[in-house]
């Protein structure tokens, strides 16, 4: 695992990271060796996209090992290249599916891979530039039956956003500690004054408890309580962060050049995708109208996770 | 990556049927469920029923009368009491940190003496820290202990915010006991056997009138040293991480987040619940990793500080979805709940440390100072 974590940074660090992840076979991490993949469970795609946060790097990581991992369930065969789950045949906000090899296309308990020349799609991006696209499906695909329904894509795809934003946030909370240490004004660091310590305190705090809840729901991924509350509660810390660290940064942090917008940009775009803070909201008022049921749940021996 | 990572806590086997066990006992209990029930739920015979039942000093060694489980064990325990708001203040002192702290520091003979009256419900413990001049500057404490030609060890002065100390057996005190010397230098612990002579209680009243919190005075009353002459700093900071990750720093206002999920349960109860179940996986993560041996003050110190003000927030959040008057003696549960919650609320961010002394802690540690 720490192998992985390291070789991650590593490729991240490329000029091209898409290209050497999938050079290295990366976006085949948590898919099975036997469909094509690197071989993996869920808990190294999360070291994995946890660094992809960490990094803010634009690639459909993500993505491509979640429409992986579905294939791998569904026809035990993965295609090469950029991949993204389309949850109906009219679907919107779609991430990647103009940019994508293939897209996967769920629609009423079948799968078909098809080719995004082959679909109708309405661009559009996130905050962050990346694309997320309104797609419109022919009704004449080939699909053949899959396990995996829309609500666990759904539920899959918030645990993953998850991830890729406690990695986000840990970066944000190391970036703005190393500039309060460094910027100077009234002849000291700002981190001397106790009014940015108290900033910091707080960013740090939000960014520790949303990281270790969802380290805990990645134990858990088809807990839907566990998964919705690790998101909603990341949804929650990431505006908090944000508007911290860009209080602690001050004007240099809001132009295009400084590192801290590629972080705070995906934040605020993440956090709305697979559901927001509402979305989940609802979802676990539902489910927990026995509270503390609900809270102090936990399972006995992890389940066998099928996808 | 700055800050040490946490790793979530895992319940060790057996702790879903001990959780089971706690609550069929809560089910067949009577009580009233209340907010702040550590702080203001008082019950002595609630206590001892739960020392029978082996809930008390569980982690303390069977060798002193305690039950040699983990603390993660404790941990459910402790949380299933909170959460249905039982009377535990009597004994929480005592079973959170005064066990812990005399079987760490104390003599053979202490050990012997307190570890199992604690285990059974049967010795509740004040602490004496705060001073009127000394508050989240507890360094500069100026209660003297002095050893007379008898070898005795004596305390002078006056502390303050002593909860329970008029039904404690015992408490335990943080004095200077190095004359001159300064800060964090020639401060001991001692405990003091009430009701002492030189030792006068009287009561502090609360926001809503209950007696609670104590002033504490004493004038030449006997004390025994507890730990090593000159340790006091740090013996009283050892404790902390125990002191402030616990589920009774988010889970003080959780009777209204019940009544809310069965009342209204919808987005607003699902906020807090989403919240809620993050919180509690910090807290057990700091609760792991004490149980490993590890000392996470500052992840504790994080989890003091959002958890305490999340117990905050479910008040707003109880009054816009009940639209109830709080009211104390109103026959309308939602009303007595939101009452002990509002008047209670802003201890909350200020006992054990507060929270911008928190944030302090947690900032240095992060290397900026």
């Amino acid at each position: 695992m720490e192998l992985l974590e390291e070789t991650a940074h590593a490729v991240f660090a490329e000029d091209d990271p898409w290209a050497a992840l999938l050079e290295t076979g990366l976006t085949g991490v948590g898919v099975p060796e036997d469909a094509g993949g690197s071989g993996g469970d869920l808990a190294d795609v999360g070291v994995l996209l946890r660094v992809q946060g960490y990094h803010g790097a634009a690639v459909p990581l993500a993505e491509t090992i979640l429409a992986g991992r579905l294939l791998a369930a569904t026809v035990h065969t993965v295609p090469p290249g950029a991949l993204t789950v389309v949850p109906g045949r009219f679907a919107r906000r779609i991430p990647w599916a103009s940019e994508a090899y293939r897209l996967v296309v769920l629609h009423r308990g079948r799968a078909a891979i098809v080719d995004p020349q082959d679909v109708q799609i309405l661009p559009g991006t996130n905050v962050a530039g990346e694309p997320r696209d309104d797609v419109t499906v022919a009704s004449d695909q080939a699909a053949v039956e899959c396990p995996v329904s829309a609500e666990q894509v759904m539920l899959r795809g918030a645990l993953f956003r998850a991830v890729q934003m406690s990695g986000a946030m840990r970066r944000v909370l190391d970036r703005s500690v190393q500039y309060a240490g460094e910027r100077e004004q009234f002849g000291r660091p700002i981190g001397r004054f106790q009014a940015v310590q108290q900033q910091l305190a707080e960013l740090a705090a939000e960014v520790t408890v949303a990281d270790v809840a969802v380290k805990a729901a990645l134990r858990v991924p088809d807990d839907e309580f566990a998964v919705g509350a690790a998101k909603l509660n990341a949804s929650r810390a990431a505006g908090a962060v944000a508007d911290l660290a860009h209080q602690v940064h001050g004007a240099i942090g809001v132009t295009s050049e400084h590192p801290l917008g590629a972080l705070t940009k995906r934040l605020w775009a993440w956090r709305e995708e697979f559901g927001g803070e509402v979305y989940w909201a609802r979802r676990l008022g539902e489910l927990g109208r026995m509270p503390w049921n609900a809270v102090s749940r936990t399972e006995g021996e992890p389940a066998t996770v099928t996808w | 990556m700055a800050l040490p990572e946490l790793e979530p806590g895992v319940l060790p086997p057996g702790a879903e049927r001990l959780r089971g066990e706690v609550r069929d006992f809560l089910a067949t209990t009577d009580f009233e469920p209340r907010c702040d029930s550590w702080l203001t739920g008082t019950d002595p015979e609630f206590s001892r029923a739960l020392g029978a039942r082996g809930w008390l000093g569980m982690t303390l060694p069977e060798e002193y009368g305690g039950h040699g489980r983990s603390p993660l064990e404790r941990f459910v325990v402790i949380e299933e009491l909170l959460a249905i708001g039982a009377p535990v203040g009597a004994h929480w002192i005592a079973d959170r940190q005064m066990g812990p702290s005399v079987l760490a520091n104390g003599t053979e003979e202490q050990k012997r003496r307190f570890l199992p009256a604690i285990a059974r419900g049967e010795c509740f413990f004040a602490i004496g820290m705060s001073e009127p001049d000394s508050g989240s500057d507890l360094a500069s404490v100026r209660t003297r202990a002095e050893r007379g030609a008898d070898g005795r060890w004596r305390l002078t002065g006056t502390k303050v915010w002593t909860s329970g100390a008029h039904i404690a057996h015992a408490m335990v005190v943080l004095a200077r006991s190095t004359p001159g010397a300064t800060r964090h230098e020639g401060l001991s612990q001692f405990i003091v056997e009430l009701p002492a002579d030189g030792v006068t209680i009287r009561p502090i009243p609360g926001l809503s009138g209950e007696h609670h919190f104590n002033e504490v005075v004493f004038d030449g009353a006997p004390a025994e040293l507890l730990g090593a002459e000159g340790d006091g700093w740090r013996q009283v900071t050892a404790e902390l991480a125990y002191e402030r990750s616990g589920p009774e720093r988010f889970l003080s206002t959780f009777a209204l987040v019940r009544l809310l999920c069965s009342l209204s349960p919808g987005v607003a109860s699902g906020r807090l619940l989403g919240r809620l179940w993050a919180l509690r996986q910090a807290s057990l993560a700091v609760a792991g990793a004490l149980a490993e041996g590890r000392t996470p003050d500052l992840e504790a110190a994080m989890v003091k500080d959002l958890g305490t003000r999340f117990e905050r927030e479910v008040i707003d959040v109880a009054r816009d979805q009940l639209a109830v008057e709080p009211d104390p003696t109103s026959p309308d549960q939602a009303a007595r709940l939101l009452a002990q919650a509002v008047v209670q609320s802003p201890g909350f961010t200020l006992r054990g440390g507060t929270n911008e002394i928190l944030r302090t802690i947690i900032a240095r540690g992060l290397g900026v100072r």
